[in-house]
């Protein structure tokens, strides 16, 4: 495995061919924000929370998806990236119903935990209340689409994980969601395992387990990573 | 020519609210009306939401007495669901409430109502607050504030939070008592016990003395009055009977079973009217009409409606106080009283609750799903009844929210007590030529917050987003019949 140089905060960084920047960031101790990206799954780029600079390129590099390259130098925390982070979370607390103090993930939520990170005290940008509904048809979970961020980590942890691939995401711009069984009420989806990933490694309160009153949803995303690699191990036993 | 007096925003409540005095051309009052200008929404935008959330939401509505909401919301899921709760988690929801009651009712008391007894109707308006309290009364102060302390707290070691715990869910309560908890209760108990007899000491002798008049001129008035009853009668506060009474202690219908009332007997039994003047409703025993059928909630109702409460110094004050008012008791005036006595009863009912053995069970949540599609929780808020009411759809989503609160049911006494007050404290002048602006009689201080206090009677709770005692500004006005300003007070 050949080995590549680069630099992060002015740090040298000394990482393996074909890993990307936010995992070079992370094994170097730099921390870089991040809603839709989770260890276990592929990387989509779609929150665009982990935008870095990288000297030479007019544009900013998602580091969830940036391979890292020699020579490479990359700047995670400046002023220009802290405001557009910050632009980013307001923005997803605009566009939804994210009403902290009655979420079932008060307390235990990636968005609110993000939202603190990045210092947003206030949103400058007007609410936009949009009315949406929430489906409880299944047994034992429910989808509040009001708390959704589409960060597709349900959709792809159905798909790459448990193989069912129940969910999707449909519609364009404001209409844009997550939708079960080609937009079935999810509780009629037949390919519905009940097996409750989806909901450990929903980052906001989208997702929660039916009866869940506030602050009740106490998920750990990270256990997916664990649970990827005891299932290789077991694979790769004789 | 009719003329107006406006008190806006009315001081030491929770929450904003203005009154406004009608004069008749000769000087003399023809009405007074507490207005209600806040508008909050809960039972539409709660509707889509899902039912187990409802705790939650509703108890955001005030943070002044959060419980009830929450305790009003699990008892509705309860009967969602179609469960009996574990008997550890009915043990603890009234625990909570009974912190609840000991915490608000200290808050009414000692923070908001008792600077009026004992510094003076005329006092200094700047001192006329919990400061000016402390600096005359710092024993008396300093024991009021740790009581409402004990309540919190209680709730804080329940709950998680002093504030807005969602702790009592559809099915029963979220975490169990910690025995480190229950003792910590127990050791605080005998201080609360002695401030509140030393303030219901102090209360009496005023009775007896400065306050005599008050008791028959704030609010002295016949009426229904309505509240829960447990076995034989009992004082109580979470479940039990529905029993609604007249003044002569007669009752007005048969009781209604409080855990599993049905929407049809709710229907039957209240009715809301409206008014263009006002945000809060006015609900009536719907069988009498609006005027008839107006009742009172709270702690002097919760007193009339029991044949006793079943604690030993509390069902000694309460004889004490039917000595004083009658069996049943109709001054407004003494809600004050039945507050301090529903405190010392809490006190004792906490103290039994705490020797129950199956006090600290960790079991304490059933868990089913949607049984029902339309359910009413009812609750003893520290301020009265409280009703919910909500329907829902085959997964548990809300389609319908009513929500019947204590003020409001005393919204029509009320409008009753500050008229009886502007009667008797402004008197009617010659009935001939008082046209002229300087003709008009000043409006004191001491009326001003006479006709406030007797709102304050009914330590109404105006769902108010914040609070600060003694520094909101009071504007009076006396308007003209052409809309002319005539006189006009500032306090600020």
């Amino acid at each position: 495995m050949s080995v590549r140089t680069l630099r992060i905060d002015g740090r040298d960084v000394a990482s393996a061919d074909g890993a990307t920047v936010l995992e070079a960031a992370r094994v170097a101790g730099v921390a870089i924000p991040t809603l839709c990206h989770l260890e276990g799954l592929s990387p989509v780029a779609a929150c665009r929370l982990c935008l870095v600079e990288i000297e030479g390129s007019p544009k900013l590099q998602p580091a969830c998806i940036t391979p890292v390259s020699e020579g490479l130098v990359v700047h995670t925390a400046t002023p220009r990236l802290r405001e557009i982070r910050r632009t980013v979370i307001e923005l997803l607390f605009t566009e939804g119903n994210h009403v902290c103090s009655v979420c079932v993930a008060n307390g235990h939520c990636e968005l609110q935990d993000r939202a603190v990170e990045v210092g947003m005290d206030h949103a400058r940008l007007p609410y936009r209340f949009p009315d949406r509904p929430v489906d409880l048809s299944h047994p034992r979970f429910g989808l509040d689409h009001n708390r959704c961020i589409l960060c597709s980590r349900c959709v792809r942890v159905c798909d790459e994980v448990e193989g069912a691939h129940v969910w999707d995401v449909a519609w364009r711009g404001e209409h844009c969601r997550i939708i079960a069984g080609l937009d079935q009420p999810w509780g009629s989806v037949d390919a519905c395992t009940d097996c409750g990933k989806c909901v450990m490694v929903c980052p906001t309160g989208a997702l929660f387990h039916k009866g869940d009153s506030e602050g009740e949803k106490h998920e750990d995303p990270s256990r997916l990573a664990a649970l990827q690699r005891a299932r290789h191990a077991r694979q790769e036993a004789p | 020519m009719t003329r107006t007096i406006l008190i806006d925003p009315v001081t030491r409540i929770e929450g904003h609210a203005k009154i406004s005095i009608h004069l008749d051309a000769g000087g003399a009052v023809t009405g007074a009306h507490f207005h209600v200008g806040e508008f909050r929404g809960f039972e539409a935008f709660c509707v889509g939401r899902p039912f187990s959330e409802m705790a939650a939401i509703t108890a955001r509505i005030c943070g002044i007495c959060p419980v009830s909401h929450l305790l009003a919301a699990a008892k509705t899921g309860d009967q969602l669901l179609v469960v009996t709760i574990p008997p550890a988690a009915e043990r603890l929801r009234r625990l909570m409430n009974l912190a609840q009651i000991i915490q608000s009712h200290a808050l009414s008391f000692f923070h908001l109502s008792s600077p009026d007894f004992l510094l003076g109707w005329d006092s200094d308006p700047a001192q006329h607050n919990v400061f000016g309290l402390i600096a005359a009364n710092p024993e008396l102060a300093r024991g009021g504030i740790r009581l409402r302390q004990f309540g919190q707290a209680v709730i804080e070691r329940l709950g998680g939070r002093k504030i807005h715990p969602a702790w009592a869910v559809p099915g029963g309560v979220r975490s169990p008592l910690q025995p480190d908890d229950r003792d910590w209760i127990r050791s605080r108990l005998s201080e609360a016990v002695a401030t509140t007899r030393g303030a219901l000491d102090l209360f009496k002798r005023l009775l007896d003395g400065p306050l005599a008049a008050e008791a028959s001129v704030f609010g002295d008035f016949p009426s229904l009055f309505m509240g829960l009853v447990g076995p034989d009668g009992l004082w109580e506060h979470y479940g039990g009977r529905l029993r609604l009474i007249d003044s002569t202690g007669a009752l007005v219908t048969a009781e209604l079973p409080a855990d599993g009332l049905s929407a049809e007997q709710l229907g039957g039994l209240l009715a809301e009217a409206v008014d263009p003047s006002t945000y809060l409703k006015f609900p009536y025993y719907k069988p009498l009409g609006p005027e008839a059928g107006s009742y009172r909630v709270g702690p002097l109702a919760r007193l009339n409606v029991c044949e006793r409460i079943g604690h030993e110094q509390a069902d000694r004050e309460l004889l004490e106080l039917r000595q004083r008012g009658g069996r049943v008791v109709t001054s407004s005036f003494l809600y004050h009283q039945a507050r301090l006595i529903e405190i010392l009863a809490a006190l004792e009912a906490i103290e039994a609750l705490l020797d129950d053995p199956a006090l600290c069970d960790p079991h304490v949540r059933a868990h089913a799903g949607v049984n029902a599609r339309e359910a009413v929780g009812v609750s003893e808020a520290p301020r009265g009844t409280l009703f919910h009411h909500y329907r829902v759809d085959s997964d548990g989503l809300i389609e319908a929210v009513n929500l019947i609160i204590a003020t409001g049911q005393n919204n029509r006494a009320m409008n009753r007590t500050i008229t009886q007050i502007a009667r008797h404290f402004i008197q009617a002048g010659p009935a001939e030529g008082r046209g002229a602006a300087a003709d008009l009689p000043e409006i004191s201080e001491g009326l001003l917050n006479r006709v406030e206090a007797g709102i304050r009677c009914f330590d109404p709770c105006l769902s108010c987003s914040t609070h600060a005692a003694g520094q909101m500004p009071l504007h009076v006005q006396l308007i003209g019949p052409e809309g002319e300003l005539l006189r006009e007070r500032w306090r600020d």
